[in-house]
């Protein structure tokens, strides 16, 4: 099909494809664009954030980020209580949810036979597939039930000692929302690990193994090789644990306080917006909500710049390592 | 090669039919220009929802040729919806504000079309009868203050029942509601302590306890957490079957909240409403009066655009508080008092279009 004889195309389109098939140019067009309104929506939106936020910029400055009262009736809006809520709730879920998916796709990759790991591959993927909703009606009337009554009892009795598991129990907290938000980024996690893992070359495992490593020696090889994809997934759960809404919400107790204690309720950025954004009233409170929508724009981009700082480190040595062996 | 040239022309005469059949079918849908059928949108209060949705349908059956959406997108958007005017009603739980008023781009009416409850739930192990609340007790109990369901005062309104030792945890709506305006309207109402500290709005700063979102929300926690204590609508505690309070009115009875109790408060407070309809009437007078209790408004334009749309409105508003009511009571609202009714149509008979009245007054 392709008729256009490569001796008429202009400077330009030379530039653009360097093999002159009007193909080609075509489709580097369309990728280029592809490319470009990804990287514009991310500044529109940067942009719409801030100047609709400008009015609250103007009137808290940098106080906002640092002040705890969030008072819309008397016209006191502070952001530290939700910012603190939302990463401490993402990072509970990181260390419960990341060493549960590194298990599972081990055990799916390098342990189980064929027929177990395809049925429970195929399990833990439909898990990410769950409204959030489901999971919120599910932590309020499973969860939390089964926390009041038995773990949190269990914490504060074992752990008490320490500032994070004391206080009332109710079930319902910061705590809560961490686990949930924990069973919800887990099958995300575990399921690009899985691939990352697959991908590892089975010469990698073979060469370990010759070499007289034990299974566990062989599959720390294969985890340092799939670090960097590993670390990929863990910055996509996380993603999905900051901006998580629903949830969240049904199960972390909403109140713009900042306490140690896992027990006592907590607010995330994410939260405070769905619930009070379709009924504030008022050019003050509208624009202090979407000062909040900026700060988790930052609070995400803040966080994975040191996820992808973190893993780039890893990488590096882990580099050095494998040259070593 | 022929082969893919054929199918390719096939697809193209195939999307040729689709484009031709979507603008077909658009066309008689599009604008409310075309020949008698005129369409109306609202949006604002999620609360009296159910029973818009019912109107709706009923209406429609009757008077075909008119179509009118309502977006329960909450009184605050309601309100936004209605100043933007990028709707023909917008409904609100709580009146608007003298700022909002005075910054719309036109005189908006309130017409109250039926009233609502908020009504006090809690999660108390083996009680036989429902618990008393006074209203300081209340206040005191969301102020943080008691915190032992065994204290005096919680005892002193409820003799011969044994309370527990227990703390009391306090659930309130995290998301802004109007029904939390109408609870801390109440509170405000009969703790200046409340008001001072906290004040009267959709989203308060709560002094104590665990959001819940949502109707659903508060009761899932309530109930699902013993020892709790938290305020849903009325309409979802009844067909919830939730334990419901007896709330001490002003003049000293302790009242179950019920549709004739909100009415009574209604009544109770026709007098002391002002010309413009825009009234709170928590903490009513009357001696069957339920305290916490509020209207639920239709928001319009005084002076309307069009003449046919704002026709079909005051049609349909005035349908609304006359046959329309006997719908309130099946679904758990209570129906305006017979004075206020008067007054809503006195509000229904002063819309205009281009000066000129769109309802005649003798009916």
């Amino acid at each position: 099909m392709s008729a256009v004889t490569v001796g008429q195309s202009s400077h330009w389109r030379r530039v653009l494809s360097p093999t002159g098939n009007t193909g080609d140019v075509v489709f580097r067009i369309l990728m280029l664009l592809a490319a470009l309104l990804m990287v514009g929506i991310v500044v529109a939106k940067a942009i719409a954030l801030s100047a609709d936020s400008m009015l609250s910029l103007r009137q808290f400055g940098f106080g906002f980020l640092t002040s705890q009262q969030w008072n819309p009736i008397k016209g006191e809006f502070g952001a530290l209580p939700f910012v603190y809520g939302t990463v401490a709730s993402s990072l509970i879920a990181l260390l419960i949810s990341v060493p549960f998916s590194l298990g599972i796709s081990i055990f799916l990759v390098e342990q189980a036979p064929y027929y177990i790991a395809r049925p429970v591959g195929f399990l833990v993927e439909l898990l990410a597939a769950i409204p959030s909703v489901v999971y919120g009606l599910w932590g309020i009337f499973v969860l939390a039930p089964v926390l009041r009554q038995y773990v949190e009892p269990a914490l504060a009795r074992w752990l008490g000692w320490l500032p994070f598991f004391r206080g009332t129990i109710t079930g319902i907290g910061l705590l809560t929302g961490g686990i949930i938000l924990a069973i919800m980024v887990t099958p995300i996690i575990s399921a690009v690990v899985r691939d990352v893992l697959a991908a590892v070359p089975g010469s990698q495992r073979e060469a370990a193994l010759a070499l007289g490593a034990t299974k566990w020696e062989m599959i720390r090889v294969v985890l340092v090789n799939g670090a960097p994809g590993i670390a990929g997934a863990v910055i996509l759960g996380l993603g999905r644990a900051l901006g998580e809404t629903m949830a969240v919400t049904m199960v972390i107790g909403n109140r713009p306080e900042i306490s140690f204690s896992l027990f006592e309720p907590s607010y995330t950025i994410a939260s405070a917006i769905a619930n009070e954004f379709t009924e504030a009233t008022g050019d003050l409170y509208l624009s202090a909500l979407v000062e909040l929508g900026l700060i988790l724009f930052l609070v995400t981009f803040i966080v994975n710049g040191i996820a992808r700082l973190l893993v780039w480190n890893v990488t590096r040595n882990t580099g050095g390592v494998g040259r070593a062996a | 090669m022929s082969v893919s040239k054929r199918s390719f022309q096939l697809v193209a005469w195939f999307s040729v039919l689709i484009l031709g059949l979507a603008f077909v079918g658009c066309n008689p849908g599009g604008g409310s220009s075309g020949s008698g059928s005129v369409s109306l949108q609202g949006a604002g209060a999620t609360f009296p929802n159910p029973l818009y949705q019912k109107w709706l349908s009923e209406y429609g059956k009757v008077h075909p040729n008119v179509k009118i959406d309502y977006q329960s997108i909450g009184s605050g958007g309601g309100i936004k919806q209605i100043k933007e005017q990028t709707v023909d009603f917008g409904a609100s739980d709580s009146p608007m504000k003298d700022e909002d008023l005075k910054s719309a781009p036109g005189e908006i009416l309130h017409i109250p079309t039926v009233l609502g409850a908020v009504v006090i739930t809690y999660n108390l192990q083996g009680l036989s009868k429902p618990l008393r609340f006074s209203p300081e007790v209340i206040a005191d109990i969301f102020l943080g203050k008691i915190k032992k369901w065994n204290d005096p005062k919680i005892a002193a309104d409820n003799p011969g029942v044994t309370l527990p030792t227990a703390d009391i945890t306090v659930v309130h709506r995290s998301d802004g509601s109007g029904t939390s305006a109408v609870f801390t309207d109440y509170l405000s109402k009969v703790s200046p302590e409340w008001k001072e500290k906290v004040g009267a709005g959709v989203s308060p700063s709560w002094p104590t306890g665990i959001g819940g979102k949502g109707n659903e929300g508060v009761t899932g926690q309530v109930k699902q957490t013993p020892n709790t204590i938290g305020y849903v609508e009325l309409a979802y505690a009844v067909q919830n079957k939730l334990p419901v309070a007896q709330v001490k009115n002003s003049s000293g009875n302790f009242i179950e909240a019920s549709i004739d109790a909100v009415t009574a408060a209604a009544a109770g407070s026709a007098a002391n409403t002002p010309e413009d309809l825009r009234v709170s009437i928590t903490n009513a007078t009357g001696p069957q009066a339920y305290p916490i209790s509020s209207y639920t408004y239709i928001l319009v334009y005084k002076n309307q655009k069009d003449a046919r749309k704002g026709k079909a409105l005051v049609d349909f508003l005035w349908w609304g508080i006359h046959d329309g009511e006997k719908y309130a009571k099946e679904l758990q609202y209570a129906p305006l008092p017979a004075d206020i009714v008067k007054r809503a149509e006195a509000k229904i008979n002063s819309v205009t279009a281009n000066g000129t009245a769109l309802r005649q007054p003798a009916t």
